[in-house]
């Protein structure tokens, strides 16, 4: 069992204040990802969820028990830190041994869960290294090993694939995704990164300065974003915001179009513009196009080849544009 | 660091380092030497081969007993050392863990204590130490060295415990692990080489320590530095048998200081490789 319930959870550090007030319901072997900005409070979130900070005001509900005042190993979760935060004195057996030891376990249990979780994770052959000898992403393995062993009610990853490169990011992406489909365990899932957010998650909570901006499965934000933050914050690459007398044409005090609702002609349309650079990709090419209305990014097949200079006329799908008030909520 | 480096220059630089280390060892290796001479050897001029003979180091023994200074040397160095870790351990972690906004200044404040001339306290240290019946007494002159490294000891261990990554110690915690668990299954073995090598550090510091342990001892509390000096000036044309009674002085720290040089190293080199 996962649920986790947040009621009116709020955090301040002095007058500082990081989560004014958030409401979350979290059922149960879901995989939520918690997505912002740098310092919009997600981490903060986590760790009150996690126990490593008190809350200010409000409420955690773990399976249905208030564990707000207590201790963070007692509320049965597992934690992957950035940092892989492991134990640099003792070998990985020992690292992935530590939570059942602490637990009071019988050492022939503790021999095979470890075993187990050294074959689910490909780190049967590392067991008697110690976390100096292993790259970053055998590291990050001997974490999450670490953390399922203790079959914890729910995983929390703080921002696990941070300091990996790019390729190995998308290996531990899946693997991670993977893990969850085999687990089926609730895991909570800290990123700034919404290609992250985006490809793993059920449902992302999307949050900016404290607060919850909207939560909702990756398609359903993508496809209508409640507002300008949600609408900016998630695809790649980002939305093209207009305002002004373009968006007044439309109704709305802004307008929104993603780069691949975009047609673009050499012929005709409803905006004129020369491309300034133009990324070709291979499958896909962006292009940065200066008009009338400003600098707009579009997204549009391999094939289609223009270069620096040239000019475009680009066509919004009426269907796929968003509008918003002047409140920056949608229309 | 895949540098194709030549034999020649291989050898170039082994002949360097060879001559550096001599070059900072010549001292104690020239102080060795004159030991091992004859007097009139010792002054006859500069030269490297002793006669190889021991009478200095009977000499000295026979005129001032080595073994009770180096009894005094060894309480005053290890005790101090030990006194000044079970303050500064507390204080350090406390400092490292749960800094707070004067923290920094508690610092600098404790540092700038090792900025002021010793002379200038010198006087009314001595008077105090008249008063209380602390002269010429081993707690005495412990007191002093406890007071005079505190400040050292707590920034060296100060700077280990901030290199011990706090996530760390919040994943013990999410582990499961107690207060107790913690310190003693997570934070002390990631310590002890740091506590290993200021306490080391600390002992060398003690046992050198010269201009105290002279000024505020007489015969009961000598310190082996204050051996050496009760040589200096009666015997000052002595050479042989002032090189022999440093040597003594010296080879406890010497000889420690060999056995616990990794120690030391990784000690002192904590958080600079990862």
């Amino acid at each position: 069992m996962g649920n986790i319930v947040l009621k009116k959870v709020s955090k301040s550090f002095g007058a500082t204040t990081i989560i004014p007030e958030i409401d979350l319901e979290i059922e149960d072997g879901e995989f939520v990802v918690f997505v912002g900005p740098s310092g919009c409070g997600k981490s903060t979130l986590l760790r009150l969820i996690a126990g490593l900070e008190d809350t200010s005001a409000g409420s955690i509900n773990i399976d249905g028990r208030d564990v707000t005042s207590e201790q963070p190993a007692k509320r049965k979760l597992a934690m992957v830190f950035q940092s892989y935060a492991l134990y640099p004195h003792m070998t990985v057996r020992n690292n992935i041994a530590f939570p059942l030891k602490m637990a009071g376990e019988d050492k022939a249990v503790i021999e095979r869960k470890v075993g187990d979780a050294a074959r689910v994770l490909n780190l049967t052959n590392y067991l008697e290294r110690r976390p100096g000898q292993l790259s970053g992403g055998q590291r990050q393995r001997v974490a999450i090993g670490r953390a399922i062993v203790r079959q914890p009610s729910a995983f929390l990853f703080d921002e696990p694939l941070s300091n990996l490169d790019a390729a190995l990011r998308g290996t531990m992406r899946l693997e991670i995704s993977e893990l969850h489909h085999q687990l089926k365990t609730t895991m909570i899932y800290v990123t700034h990164d919404q290609v992250e957010a985006m490809t793993m998650a059920d449902k992302i909570v999307v949050l900016n300065a404290g607060n919850i901006e909207q939560v909702g499965s990756p398609l359903e934000l993508y496809r209508s974003p409640k507002n300008l933050f949600v609408a900016g914050f998630i695809g790649s690459p980002k939305m093209n915001l207009m305002d002004g007398a373009t968006a007044a044409k439309y109704g709305a005090s802004t307008i929104g179009i993603r780069p691949e609702h975009i047609n673009i002609s050499t012929t005709a349309g409803d905006w004129k513009g020369t491309v300034g650079v133009a990324e070709h990709l291979g499958a896909d090419t962006f292009l940065h196009v200066h008009t009338d209305v400003g600098t707009i990014n579009v997204r549009t097949g391999g094939e289609f080849v223009v270069s620096h200079g040239d000019t475009v006329f680009l066509s919004p799908d009426l269907a796929k544009l968003h509008r918003f008030g002047p409140d920056g909520s949608a229309l | 660091m895949a540098r194709a480096v030549s034999t020649r220059r291989k050898i170039g630089f082994t002949i360097a380092a060879w001559a550096v280390a001599l070059m900072i060892f010549f001292p104690i290796l020239y102080t060795i030497i004159t030991s091992l001479k004859t007097e009139p050897e010792a002054i006859a001029g500069f030269s490297l081969i002793p006669s190889g003979t021991l009478e200095s180091y009977f000499a000295v023994q026979s005129q001032n007993d080595y073994f009770k200074p180096f009894i005094n040397s060894v309480i005053i160095s290890v005790g101090s050392t030990l006194i000044a870790l079970v303050i500064a351990i507390p204080s350090a972690w406390s400092m490292a863990f749960s800094p707070t906004k004067r923290t920094k200044d508690v610092l600098m404040w404790m540092l700038s204590t090792k900025m002021m001339p010793a002379v200038g306290v010198l006087v009314p240290m001595y008077l105090i130490f008249r008063d209380t019946g602390l002269l010429d007494t081993r707690l005495g002159l412990t007191i002093v060295l406890t007071l005079i490294n505190l400040p050292i000891v707590v920034w060296m261990l100060y700077t280990y415990f901030r290199e011990i990554p706090g996530e760390i110690l919040e994943a013990a915690r999410m582990d499961g692990a107690s207060l107790f668990n913690e310190i003693v299954h997570v934070l002390t073995p990631m310590a002890v080489p740091g506590i290993a090598s200021t306490l080391l550090l600390n002992i060398i510091l003690a046992w050198n320590e010269s201009f105290w342990s002279i000024r505020l001892s007489a015969a009961n509390a000598a310190p082996l530095t204050a051996f050496i000096a009760s040589f200096s000036s009666p015997q000052g044309l002595f050479w042989a048998k002032l090189s022999a009674a440093s040597t003594l002085a010296i080879a406890p720290i010497l000889i420690m200081g060999w056995f616990s040089q990794r120690q030391l190293v990784r000690g002192l080199t904590f958080g600079a490789v990862k």
